[in-house]
């Protein structure tokens, strides 16, 4: 490539990194400058990570929801991953349309449709009174369940196709192999194929657990205020407490968080292959 | 046994009978149907029909974990994410025998491979030849009734596959155990085998012991598949018992055995091996013999390798001993080539 062509590319992508610096690296400095200087410059925003009960309850809380997320979403995605991997062409075209599809719906529709299937009077509680199965509605919203359960829907395709694609790459001679030297179905998976699917497991579980620390709408309209994750409570400390120091401390402190979880998923698998790059 | 695919028969009407402590290679090339017959063996692939019978039990039905039969994979397959031993230890492991109890055993064919030492290594940190014998040792452990090997040292350089030709063969009659191997190496199969069965098209083309078949080819198809071979095309002229004259161009030639089998319109076939083909300066006395040209040669140290263009026959390539060659071959310099009555045979033209 010459000289002058090298020159186009990079003016050429130019205005794509002053659009990059003017609205997502300043703001993002300026957040961290907020979370040193508000009210008064020095890290006293950020003894409350040590000394503020409530913030530790808001973090457990979101720790705990983003495990559970992520246990649920990596085993159920597994599964589909695995008959992904197994069944023919043309299921799998229709398998991986559906996993699609999911992503073209907005997040804030499908809370709401969750929150009209699960409330009390919703459509699951009426059926399930309705058979007899339970006679006290089951309270499935406003709560942790009810977080859970969307988190666990928007996530899912997410767990799935780092652990599809990881599949893919393993070799039908494997299985065979453990086959012909006498492995029985359940040995064959669990000692040969389970640990060759690894590194996509361990890509899909950063992945999710990585994607859940941010939410914010699912638990906001799912939680109903009840379950308090990081993210919304960022938005309660700007717009209704109005501590911005506190609040951009804790927008620093997950963009921390969030930038360890990528370091540690860099380590343990290619991340261009998890992204499909 | 039949396998179809659709329209299409991958094996038809294929019958083969392994006797136990044999080593039989199926030989052919690509779409021969040979890697079709060691699938359905091991119980990868069900037969459309016919059966498949281990010491008189049919086990066309019985699923490959419970065939109790070792397998060498193309390119091995040993399982990337355990160490030599672990690999080895696999096949006692999915019978029960913890890797304490398999020690013994696993250690035993370990060193009988040659890599005791290298127990604790992963596969992707051993070369070719290891990988190999690594997955003979895998296969093997376990005392199998029965041992498939699938193109087991395509992907290895020549001169590791001579070695290794040697190590299996070693290994085969030490164990003593039933080898079935397929290939599409005539080497391969002439150095390690027993028994040859010549695959072609899905069929079998010719099997027997490898000599028998390198010196008795009955078709073309084998003659120059299963090393190299020069065709003689004659007119049969008189026939004697045990021997018989046929005249190509009016030049009459002397063949022992009788004109058979003959083509249609009446002509016979014959295989010349190059390496049966004697080569002088001078015009010599031999019952079967033609003058040429060398139009090309190559020197390959042991041996000449010479392409001489006839008026009779065409060209022929010949074979001859360097050492015993008593003049230097130069392109264009004339030749007398001769053969015995016995050095050639009569084939099938297909």
């Amino acid at each position: 490539m010459g000289d002058g062509q090298k020159r186009f590319y990079y003016w050429a992508m130019a205005p794509a990194v002053v659009l990059v610096m003017v609205f997502f690296v300043v703001p993002l400095l300026q957040v961290l400058w907020l979370s040193v200087s508000e009210p008064s410059l020095g890290l006293q925003n950020y003894t409350a990570l040590i000394d503020n009960p409530l913030l530790h309850r808001v973090w457990l809380n979101t720790l705990r929801i983003c495990s559970l997320t992520t246990l649920i979403a990596v085993t159920a995605g597994y599964l589909v991953a695995y008959a992904m991997a197994q069944v023919g062409e043309q299921h799998r075209t229709v398998m991986i349309f559906c996993i699609a599809l999911t992503f073209w719906l907005s997040v804030l529709i499908r809370a709401f449709a969750w929150v009209m299937i699960l409330r009390t009077e919703g459509a699951l509680n009426s059926a399930l009174l309705s058979l007899g199965v339970i006679d006290q509605p089951l309270r499935l919203v406003r709560n942790e369940i009810g977080v859970l359960i969307g988190m666990v829907h928007y996530m899912l395709p997410i767990a799935v196709l780092p652990m599809y694609s990881s599949m893919q790459a393993i070799p039908r001679t494997y299985v065979n192999a453990a086959r012909g030297l006498g492995a029985r179905v359940w040995q064959t998976f669990f000692w040969v194929y389970l640990p060759l699917s690894k590194p996509g497991i361990i890509a899909a579980a950063v992945l999710v657990f990585i994607f859940s620390l941010g939410f914010y709408i699912t638990p906001a309209i799912l939680g109903g205020g009840r379950v308090v994750m990081i993210a919304e409570y960022i938005r309660v400390s700007f717009d209704e407490t109005l501590r911005w120091g506190y609040a951009t401390m804790l927008a620093s402190t997950l963009l921390v968080a969030l930038s360890l979880g990528l370091a540690l998923l860099a380590r343990t698998v290619n991340v261009q292959k998890v992204f499909g790059a | 046994m039949t396998k179809r695919y659709g329209q299409q028969a991958a094996i038809e009407s294929v019958t083969l009978d392994v006797a136990r402590g044999k080593f039989v290679t199926l030989l052919g090339p690509s779409g021969s149907g040979k890697t079709t017959i060691l699938m359905a063996v091991a119980g990868f692939i069900p037969p459309t029909s016919g059966r498949i019978l281990l010491d008189g039990r049919d086990i066309t039905e019985v699923a490959p974990e419970h065939r109790n039969f070792g397998m060498v994979f193309q390119g091995y397959a040993l399982f990337p994410h355990m160490t030599v031993e672990e690999n080895v230890w696999f096949p006692l492991r999915v019978r029960g025998i913890s890797l304490a109890g398999a020690r013994k055993k696993v250690n035993a064919i370990l060193d009988l491979v040659q890599l005791g030492e290298l127990a604790s290594r992963l596969p992707g940190e051993l070369s070719g030849g290891q990988q190999q014998r690594v997955a003979l040792a895998r296969a093997l452990v376990f005392q199998p009734d029965l041992m498939l090997l699938d193109e087991p040292l395509s992907a290895l350089d020549k001169r590791l596959r001579a070695d290794l030709q040697w190590e299996i063969s070693a290994l085969h009659r030490r164990l003593g155990s039933t080898f079935v191997s397929v290939t599409h190496d005539q080497e391969e199969a002439l150095s390690m085998s027993d028994d040859i069965v010549i695959l072609r098209q899905g069929r079998v083309e010719q099997s027997g012991n490898p000599s028998a078949l390198y010196e008795r080819p009955a078709t073309r198809f084998v003659a120059s598949f299963l090393g190299e071979s020069n065709f003689i095309r004659g007119e049969v002229s008189t026939v004697e018992p045990d021997r018989f004259h046929y005249t190509v161009q009016d030049r009459s030639f002397l063949q022992a055995g009788t004109p058979a089998p003959k083509d249609h319109d009446g002509s016979v076939l014959l295989a010349l091996r190059p390496e049966k083909i004697t080569v002088d300066a001078e015009p010599t006395n031999l019952t079967n013999a033609v003058e040429g040209r060398i139009a090309d040669f190559k020197y390959f140290g042991s041996t000449f390798y010479l392409q001489v263009a006839t008026k009779l026959l065409g060209r022929v390539m010949v074979k001859t001993p360097a050492a015993s060659t008593a003049f230097n071959p130069r392109i264009d310099a004339p030749v007398w080539l001769g053969w015995a009555p016995d050095a050639s045979v009569v084939v099938k033209a297909s």
